[in-house]
């Protein structure tokens, strides 16, 4: 780049995220998947070899998706594509990066590379999404780089559950942090496991210092809008589309009910229509070592 | 004066911030009836081929085109190309608000990966930092007058009732192109 400028800086890595608010993120495995979510008015697209309700019917160790893959999404549409790493796995995030992919998504959905330690994300130029169930595990993932955050839920089982008790764990915990009184703030920093620096920061702010979207569970535009309501800046929706009866009216009416998550009126229409949810999974049924949620630490 | 900022997707949450800070009345638009509402209209940062094709879809279009022939309306980034008369990388069938005669280029400077923090000189001197994200790059500028400049480039200019940028002056908490665009939004009620 030319000269008084520079290149990925944590505000530039934050700030593309900053321009994906109030939008939908779909999960696509082909590029006429991509083009419908395009068409819906999905703001990005995560590019898979499989969804996450296929990865846990079909089992297996599940990794990144094949660069020809990604390529064939990334020539069929305009907007960013993300697409996922395994956690800890950081020669996949290198060849991410190689293949210039806009966003990388280091997820508990695919199996994990190490069971220690997350990636270093400091040490790459693309920006991070990484899962968190709670403010600690959040602030950690930001600590080591992530540019946005999304609460992991339950991935591919269509029952939102679980997406509502992270959003409500993470903004619920950031407001009791910003109740104590600073000389809280040292103990506050142990008990969630993560800097104090940070920690003061959001107590002060009121804020994550980045984007926080909901993940894992939305399946009906009602989901999404309840996920907006809570403070969500924005959701995921995985298996939700595309394992649906009606793909191409579903994504609209999830965009929509995104949009216009206070007018229960445009939701109610935006319902109409849309034929079969995704069957689904209940949380409860799942027995515990399958549940996605609990990869991470 | 009451300014909008198109509330379809993007960060429109940071405008209403520094238009707060401002001392300026800001509305979240998203329907017809919040444009009714409002004196001038922003068009914040997202991604444009989203926030065109929910204009489109939200049957929003048409009342935000008649709104930017008379009235003040400021692009940046995604605003910028939906202001456009003309936009090089854009999907084939992408439809445009129009109204700025500049050609501008999506993506111009690459993808995320090249996405970077400069500083910007206003015609008066003021410089400010400012952050390029998978940003247009205004190819010509026509009869447009050029507001700001970076390496000798326009990144932001005025025609008539409109004013288009390339860059984001809300995540960094510069002013001035906000200022300027309250100038013209009082010199419009005038």
């Amino acid at each position: 780049m030319t000269n008084n400028t520079t290149e990925s800086t944590p505000l530039v890595k934050s700030g593309l995220a900053e321009m994906l608010k109030g939008g939908v993120i779909m999960d696509v495995v082909n590029a006429e998947q991509a083009i419908i979510a395009q068409d819906a008015g999905a703001v990005a697209v995560m590019a898979l070899e499989r969804v996450p309700a296929d990865i846990r019917a079909q089992g297996g160790v599940a990794r990144m998706s094949d660069p020809d893959l990604l390529d064939g999404i990334r020539a069929a549409v305009s907007i960013p594509v993300m697409a996922k790493v395994r956690i800890g796995h950081f020669v996949e995030a290198q060849v991410l990066q190689s293949l210039k992919v806009d966003f990388i998504d280091e997820s508990e959905v695919l199996s994990p590379a190490d069971y220690v330690n997350h990636i270093d994300k400091w040490n790459f130029d693309i920006p991070f999404v990484c899962g968190a169930t709670n403010l600690g595990e959040a602030l950690r993932r930001i600590t080591e780089g992530a540019a946005m955050i999304r609460s992991k839920g339950e991935a591919g089982t269509g029952d939102v559950s679980e997406a509502t008790k992270h959003i409500r764990t993470i903004l619920g915990e950031i407001r009791a942090l910003s109740s104590r009184s600073d000389d809280e703030l040292f103990v506050a920093a142990k008990e969630l496991q993560a800097p104090y620096a940070l920690v003061k920061q959001v107590a002060r702010e009121g804020k994550l210092p980045v984007v926080l979207f909901v993940a894992g569970g939305v399946a009906t535009p009602a989901d999404a809008a309840m996920m907006m309501q809570m403070g969500a800046d924005g959701v995921f929706v995985g298996s939700g589309v595309f394992k649906s009866g009606n793909p191409v009216a579903r994504a609209a009416a999830i965009v929509k009910a995104t949009t216009f998550y206070n007018d229960a009126d445009v939701i109610a229409n935006a319902s109409r229509g849309l034929g079969e949810a995704m069957v689904g999974i209940n949380v409860s049924d799942l027995p515990a070592p399958h549940r996605l949620s609990e990869r991470g630490w | 004066m009451r300014i909008g900022v198109l509330a379809l997707q993007g960060d429109s949450r940071e405008h209403l911030l520094l238009l707060e800070q401002l001392g300026v009345e800001g509305l979240a638009v998203r329907t017809d009836s919040d444009l009714s509402k409002v004196n001038a209209l922003i068009i914040p940062g997202g991604e444009s081929t989203t926030i065109s094709k929910l204009l489109v879809n939200f049957d929003l279009m048409p009342q935000v085109r008649d709104f930017a022939k008379s009235k003040p309306v400021l692009g940046t980034c995604a605003g910028l190309i939906l202001i456009s008369d003309e936009v090089i990388g854009a999907l084939p069938d992408q439809q445009l608000i129009t109204g700025l005669p500049v050609k501008t280029e999506r993506n111009a400077y690459g993808g995320q990966l090249n996405s970077f923090e400069a500083s910007v000189s206003f015609a008066d001197g003021t410089t400010e930092n400012v952050a390029f994200i998978r940003a247009p790059r205004i190819l010509d500028a026509g009869n447009c007058e050029i507001l700001a400049t970076h390496n000798q480039e326009p990144v932001a200019v005025k025609f008539q009732n409109l004013i288009g940028a390339s860059f984001h002056p809300e995540l960094t908490g510069a002013t001035y192109l906000h200022k300027l665009f309250i100038l013209l939004v009082e010199e419009h009620q005038s």
